[in-house]
This record gives structure tokens, C-alpha cells and sequence, in this order.
């Protein structure tokens, strides 16, 4: 579904340079859910934004559905193929856009007919229903607008998601549910996922295959069973997992 | 014994155009030399309280309570003057973000000095040796270094550290931190805990350690009041959280997915209408 190959991604020009992502390769097969974590600076979202056509400077190979993309740009059918969710709902919604306007322009955008039906579809498919329909982001909480975001994603009818950090903003309540909600969408329409989070416990439970980043570099890639287990090969991978299990208190 | 800090029946409330709005409906508890946890989600008024106890709630905002002593002084309401003279020297708090509570355009160095001299008006060369024992008893390698820099010079986890430095410079009878590691990465997180354990115990302070994670609180903390819709709902022993009786508190534990606990689906919480309002578990 997804292959990235050697890529590197740099921001500025020496002396400045940033080398933020370095020879990073992995591929997601069609109907996993793959999982990038590190911390923060660890390039693990700049790889995402590379493949969705965010950033200018990257080399190296991407190849989605078997198609190479090169550069920022991407052709219709790649946005029918994959669609991103950010972080932060309050940040990724038009405040001055109603639902209804967000979902049918992403709609039209897509050359999708009936987008009356298909918006009603949509937003009783993310749990929000059509009460929902006319209102703006600011009548709605935190975990609504993450839906709305899922909501628009799902609009084109992709396979792959990309998903940063979709639950980080949220209250674990909240974030219970979107977990649960991707993961219903996932089942039902057989997408895979690249899902970026700095929490390991998420990943391991939404992810089949992880990699694990550190300063640009994938330094490990391991399986969600390997995760749980503590199983890590080397050393940085087994000192992130031991300091994610929490605080040890000194006697 | 009388405790570091008494609240009882603390009520917070903001009028809006719909009504009066409660953030805090009628919190009580006390604090003495230890670690206390305050959890809830947002909007549980777990924050506001903490403001409300170091007179930070600004107007049209109000603050009522039975009682809010400080070593069995009363600090409710308090005239601004006398309360900055508490604020800092008595009471400190450590918020989330260093990057929003630092000043950008003064040195760590200076700003650590003024705060300190402001409360106990020592010289210049004082105030400045006494930052730098600070930023040596935070972990900071290079005190010398790091007095000199401006906070965008330094990483988050460091300026959390200088935070936690300036603040308790002045050796305050309790600190309040707010969410104090939220913003940082696990590895650093435990860094800058252990810096606050350990400073916390060898001073003999309380704290209030307000946040969002049940297990870090559970962790760290000897005793946690949990938070919804403004009340405590429940107080237990750090230890015993994963035994809360409370189904608030059950439903949070449940809805976070664990490493160490394979789920096919995540525990969704079912709000009850009956927990704004019903007699906290466990109270004494």
C-alpha cells in the first residue's frame, strides 16, 4: 500500500540546514495499521507530512498504491487514495465553515455525486448523526471536531490514512472512543493506517507493526506484540518503552 | 496539626451571558508535608482551583469558600498586596508550559534573581549565588551557562527545570504544579519528577500535582482527589487508585488503552447525570 525508501527530508540551507528525517525506509501493507513513535523532534510526523505532499525538500522513494509521487505535488487520485487527520481539532476545522460546508466542498473537491446522501452517510458513520450538520466548530467539543476531521478523511473514499497524533488533544475518554471509532472504520472498509503518536499503549493498541524513531533515523521496527512484551532490540527502543511504563519513586 | 493548606466548600463561579457558570462546586480538603494529586479532564475545575487557592482567579470571576487557611491563616479573598507577598514566597506554582511562563527577552540568571529578591530582599550577588545553588539542585549541568541564557536558548525539558528552580528558590511551604510534565517527552518527564520528588520530600513541602494522567498521579502522588464537573467525587490513597470505587474513576483507568493489557476494544466512559452531584467516595 505504501513503500517509502531511503527518504530524507531537510529544512533550510546550510550552515542551517535540519536534517529532519534520515534514509527512512518501511512499507505498510494494504489493510495494516502501521505505527511510527519517538519523541518529539524525532521526525516521525515530518515523514507523514512528506508522503501527503507537505513538505518541499525530501529524497528518496515514495510509492503509494504503486504509484511514485515526486515533490509537493500530488494528482487527484493520490488525495482519492489518501487523506490525513491532524492533531489538533480546533486548529484543522475553517472556524468560519459550518459541517455541512466542510464535508461538501471536500465532496465536490473529490467529484463525488448525491452529496446529500453521502454527507448524511458520513456523519452517522463517525458517530455524530445529522443534528450535526449545520454547526460550526465552535459549538463543538474537542472529540466532535475530531470526527468532522474523520469525517472529511473519509469524504474521498481513501484506503490509506494518515493519521498524526489523532487523539493527543482529546481526554482519555475521548480519545477512548476516536481509538474505537478508527478502528470500526478500519474493519469496515479495510484501510491501512500510518498512525503517528508519541504514546506507546495507543499504538500498541491500535497498530499491528511499528517503527521507532530517534533523531530522524528509524532505529527499530518491531510488532505491537514485541511492544507489549518489552521485546526490543536495542537500547533506545528498550529505554523509551521502560520510561512510557511510568514513574519509578525513590524510596 | 495544624494542616499546610485548609480548603473547605471552595466555589469558583463566572457569570456569562447564559447564567451563572460553576468552575468549582464545593471542594474541601486538606493538605499537609506530601504529595497530593488532583486528576480529572478538562473542564473538571481541577485547575481552577488551584488558581483559586493562589488568588489568580481575575474578576468577573468569583471565589467563595467556608474556609481557605494557610497554616491556619486565612488567604480567601485576600487584598492583591498581601496576596503577592504569599504568592511565591509561601505558595509557588509550576504551570505546564515553560515556554509560556518564562519571560522571552530576560535571562534565566536574571529572572530567577529578581523573584528571588522581591521575596526576601537580599543583595544582588546573594540572590545570584542562591540561583545558581537552584540551578545546580534542578540537574542543571552548566549552571554558569545556563544563568546566562534566554529561555528559547534551552530545551523544554531544561526550562521546566529552571521553573521548578524558581519557584521553590524561595523555599514556599507548598507548590502547585499544574499539568508540570505535560509538555514533555517521557524520558524527560521522569527527569524533571524525580528533581520534584526529591526537592518536595527534602524540604518538607506540600504539593498539590494537578493532572490529567490517573497512573502518573497513582505513581507519584500519596493521596489523589479525583475531579468531575467541579466536585471531588473521589479521594483515595495513590496506591489504591486501580481499587476506586467510583464508576468515574473506574471508567477513566478503563478507558486508557495499556501496555501491559491487550483489549479488543477500549471501555467507553457512560457519564451519569448523578456524579455532578452525589456525595463524594471515600470522603472522610
Amino acid at each position: 500500500m505504501l513503500t517509502v525508501e531511503d527518504l530524507d527530508v531537510w529544512f533550510g540551507h546550510p550552515p542551517e540546514r535540519v536534517d529532519a528525517v534520515k534514509s527512512a525506509s518501511f512499507a505498510v501493507r494494504p489493510g495494516e495499521s502501521f505505527g511510527l513513535v519517538g519523541e518529539s523532534g524525532s521526525g516521525k510526523s515530518t515523514i507523514l507530512r512528506a508522503i501527503a505532499g507537505l513538505v518541499d525538500s525530501w529524497s528518496g522513494r515514495i510509492e503509494v498504491a504503486g504509484e511514485a509521487v515526486a515533490g509537493r505535488r500530488r494528482s487527484r487520485g493520490f488525495h482519492k487514495t489518501v487523506q490525513m487527520v491532524f492533531q489538533d481539532p480546533y486548529a484543522s476545522l475553517h472556524p468560519r465553515h459550518s459541517v455541512d460546508r466542510v464535508l461538501s466542498e471536500t465532496l465536490r473537491l473529490q467529484g463525488m455525486d448525491r452529496i446529500d446522501a453521502r454527507i448524511a452517510r458520513l456523519l452517522d458513520q463517525v458517530g455524530l448523526g445529522q443534528g450535526f450538520r449545520f454547526r460550526y466548530p465552535h459549538q463543538l467539543s474537542g472529540g466532535q471536531r475530531q470526527r468532522v476531521a474523520i469525517a472529511r478523511a473519509l469524504a474521498a473514499e481513501p484506503r490509506l490514512l494518515l493519521l498524526d497524533e489523532p487523539t493527543s488533544a482529546l481526554d482519555v475518554s475521548v480519545q477512548a472512543e476516536i481509538l474505537n471509532l478508527l478502528a470500526d472504520i478500519r474493519a469496515e472498509r479495510r484501510l491501512s493506517y500510518v498512525l503517528v503518536s508519541h504514546d506507546l499503549a495507543v499504538v500498541a493498541h491500535m497498530c499491528d507493526r511499528l517503527a521507532v524513531m530517534r533523531a530522524g533515523r528509524i532505529v527499530e521496527e518491531m510488532d505491537a506484540a514485541s511492544l507489549r512484551a518489552g521485546a526490543a532490540q536495542g537500547d533506545y527502543a528498550r529505554a523509551l518503552i521502560a520510561a512510557s511504563a511510568g514513574y519509578v519513586r525513590e524510596s | 496539626m495544624t494542616p499546610l493548606l485548609s480548603v473547605r466548600n471552595l466555589r469558583v463561579a463566572f457569570p456569562t451571558r447564559s447564567g451563572l457558570f460553576e468552575a468549582v462546586r464545593g471542594v474541601s480538603f486538606e493538605l499537609g508535608r506530601e504529595r497530593l494529586g488532583v486528576v480529572g479532564e478538562s473542564g473538571s475545575g481541577k485547575t481552577m482551583t488551584g488558581r483559586a487557592i493562589l488568588g489568580l482567579v481575575r474578576p468577573p470571576g468569583r471565589v467563595d469558600a467556608d474556609r481557605m487557611a494557610l497554616s491556619g491563616e486565612s488567604i480567601l479573598n485576600l487584598p492583591e498586596r498581601r496576596m503577592r507577598r504569599l504568592r511565591g514566597a509561601r505558595i509557588s506554582m509550576v504551570m505546564q508550559d515553560p515556554k509560556f511562563s518564562l519571560n522571552p527577552v530576560m535571562t534565566v540568571g536574571r529572572q530567577i534573581v529578581e523573584g528571588y529578591r522581591l521575596h526576601t530582599g537580599v543583595s544582588r550577588a546573594q540572590a545570584r549565588d542562591k540561583a545558581l545553588e537552584m540551578l545546580a539542585a534542578v540537574q542543571i549541568r552548566d549552571p554558569e551557562r545556563v544563568f546566562h541564557a534566554y529561555p528559547h536558548e534551552v530545551s523544554g525539558g531544561m526550562g521546566q527545570r529552571i521553573m521548578i528552580a524558581m519557584m521553590l528558590a524561595p523555599d514556599p511551604e507548598i507548590l502547585i504544579a499544574d499539568e508540570p510534565t505535560s509538555a514533555l517527552d517521557v524520558s524527560v518527564r521522569n527527569e524533571v519528577l524525580r528533581i520534584l520528588d526529591r526537592l518536595v520530600r527534602e524540604r518538607g513541602m506540600g504539593l498539590i500535582f494537578i493532572s490529567h494522567d490517573l497512573n502518573l498521579v497513582a505513581q507519584f502522588c500519596d493521596r489523589v482527589l479525583i475531579m468531575y464537573a467541579g466536585r471531588v467525587v473521589e479521594e483515595l490513597p495513590a496506591r489504591d487508585l486501580h481499587a476506586a470505587r467510583h464508576p468515574y474513576t473506574q471508567g477513566l483507568l478503563n478507558s486508557l488503552p495499556r501496555l501491559d493489557r491487550p483489549v479488543e476494544r477500549l471501555a467507553v466512559l457512560q457519564r451519569q447525570a448523578g456524579w455532578r452531584d452525589a456525595p463524594p467516595e471515600g470522603a472522610a
